[in-house]
């Protein structure tokens, strides 16, 4: 893949993640490129929700995990000594299967994290109203929720429930946000909201997605990473390139396998 | 690796679908024969014939495309699926096209009337069509087989083609200046000799779906230009 650094938002290089001696992902190496849609794809238990996590260090939170090899960020290791978890997960957000809403209002949702994260509106910035609105836009809530921002989060349907938290994770300024199969809990009307939404989102953040449904890879992913298992079990990178060309000439024949439902 | 099917009605699908285009092109391939022998032998009512069963052609083409569609629909192909159905719709438009070829003959064949045709010219468009419906019946086969070889080798035999109607055109020519009133012959007879010719650039056409299906390569697979015009 020719890109170049400066294209490149986040990198995996050599990254092998443990869970205790099992080596549940070898090898990977894997460019993200800035302010594009990345999907990882592979069967159950191929290493992509372990690949993804390990892109803003929430791996560590499992006791037995350790890794080996860098993730570049900006060209830094974020698993380098002096590097702050808490500030990766900041520039790095993460949204997750099930909708996850704090229980508590719709604006506090969206208010709390920029608030943790130092939020200071103010001459020249928004305010703190203005900025739930802003982040609440983007996530293309609004509109739903602009009358009753002080309901529950807890209030709203599964979708619009997984979009506040977009908001949420949009609300700290992130760089980059991960997404664990960000729509499997949604119908298809939410999740083609959803997926839209990660269009418009591209245009400002880089995005990683985990999905389990490849015509949702194909219809929303720039690049698409196609993971599986070896022999040993562990997840290993097969194939990774333009979306366009994975899904229609994939050069590896286990990718063709599984996109065309050959095993799995 | 797991290599049980978990996809046996789609691939039975693609098999039955797979089944029709081989029959739409033998139908393709009896009606090019057939104008061929109505004009030998100057039979009127198998041209008409063959000339009214062009529509039936046409059906069979609508059907299969519609069988395509239902199938890109309901199975979301992807890599060498959606490239065969992809194929599959390009390759119906051509063996179609190939059919009007043969409808066109015919009507040639009842607009000469009673006019009389020279054996050697009737004897070119013969090798036109016996060539090309060659062509064609071996590339149906390389598309079902995915035999590249075949397909990227096919292309050549347009020359001997190609070479029989610049002769025949040279002759009609010829003899048109001669004789003007050949003209209106004389034409017919190049309207026919060009269908044949057009024929065997078709098939050039399915080959080139083969290597794409296989290969996921779309690119014109060239026929050296003999035309010297």
């Amino acid at each position: 893949m020719p890109s170049t650094a400066a294209q490149l938002a986040i990198q995996a290089k050599n990254l092998n993640v443990f869970y205790g001696a099992f080596k549940a992902v070898k090898n990977v190496n894997l460019p993200i490129e800035r302010k594009k849609v990345t999907a990882i794809i592979g069967p159950s238990g191929c290493g992509k929700s372990t690949v993804l996590r390990s892109f803003n260090r929430m791996n560590e939170l499992v006791p037995s995990a350790h890794i080996e090899g860098e993730i570049l960020f900006n060209g830094q290791n974020i698993y380098a000594s002096d590097v702050d978890p808490v500030e990766v997960r900041r520039r790095i957000g993460m949204v997750f299967q099930k909708p996850n809403p704090f229980p508590k209002t719709i604006y506090e949702n969206v208010a709390w994290g920029a608030r943790l994260n130092g939020f200071r509106g103010g001459v020249g910035r928004p305010n703190m109203d203005e900025w739930v609105e802003q982040c609440l836009l983007k996530a293309a809530l609004w509109d739903e929720v602009k009358d009753k921002l002080h309901q529950s989060g807890l209030s709203l349907s599964g979708g619009q429930q997984q979009r506040l938290c977009i908001a949420r994770a949009i609300a700290v300024q992130p760089e980059i946000i991960l997404m664990d199969e960000p729509a499997s809990a949604l119908d298809p009307i939410a999740t083609l909201k959803i997926e839209d939404l990660m269009h418009e989102l591209a245009q400002e953040y880089t995005i990683i997605v985990v999905t389990h449904n490849m015509q949702q890879a194909a219809r929303v992913s720039d690049f698409t990473a196609f993971f599986t298992m070896d022999e040993d079990r562990s997840g290993i990178l097969v194939e990774f390139g333009p979306t366009t060309q994975i899904f229609t000439t994939p050069t590896d024949d286990r990718t063709e396998g599984y996109i065309t439902g050959r095993f799995g | 690796m797991n290599v049980h099917s978990s996809r046996e009605t789609f691939d039975r699908s693609l098999k039955k679908l797979l089944d029709q285009v081989l029959i739409l092109g033998s139908m393709v391939e009896q009606a090019v024969l057939e104008s061929m022998r109505a004009l030998q032998d100057r039979d009127f009512v198998v041209a008409r014939r063959v000339y009214e069963a062009d529509q039936r052609i046409n059906e069979k083409r609508y059907a299969i495309e519609h069988e395509c569609i239902i199938l890109i629909a309901t199975q979301q192909p992807m890599a060498r699926d959606v490239r065969l159905l992809a194929a599959v719709l390009e390759i119906i438009t051509e063996l179609e096209r190939i059919g009007d070829y043969a409808k066109g003959i015919c009507k040639i064949n009842i607009l000469m009337n009673e006019e009389p045709v020279h054996q050697p010219t009737l004897l070119s468009l013969q090798q036109m069509a016996d060539i090309g419906t060659d062509m064609l019946r071996r590339s149906l086969d390389a598309f079902i087989t995915l035999d590249v070889q075949v397909a990227r080798a096919l292309p050549k035999e347009d020359n001997a083609v190609d070479a029989l109607y610049n002769n025949l055109y040279r002759t009609q020519l010829a003899q048109m200046m001669a004789d003007p009133s050949s003209i209106d012959r004389g034409n017919h007879l190049l309207w026919a000799a060009h269908n044949l010719e057009r024929l065997a650039d078709r098939v050039i056409n399915i080959c080139e779906r083969i290597v794409y299906v296989s290969t996921g390569e779309m690119k014109e697979l060239d026929s050296p230009d003999v035309v010297d015009l």
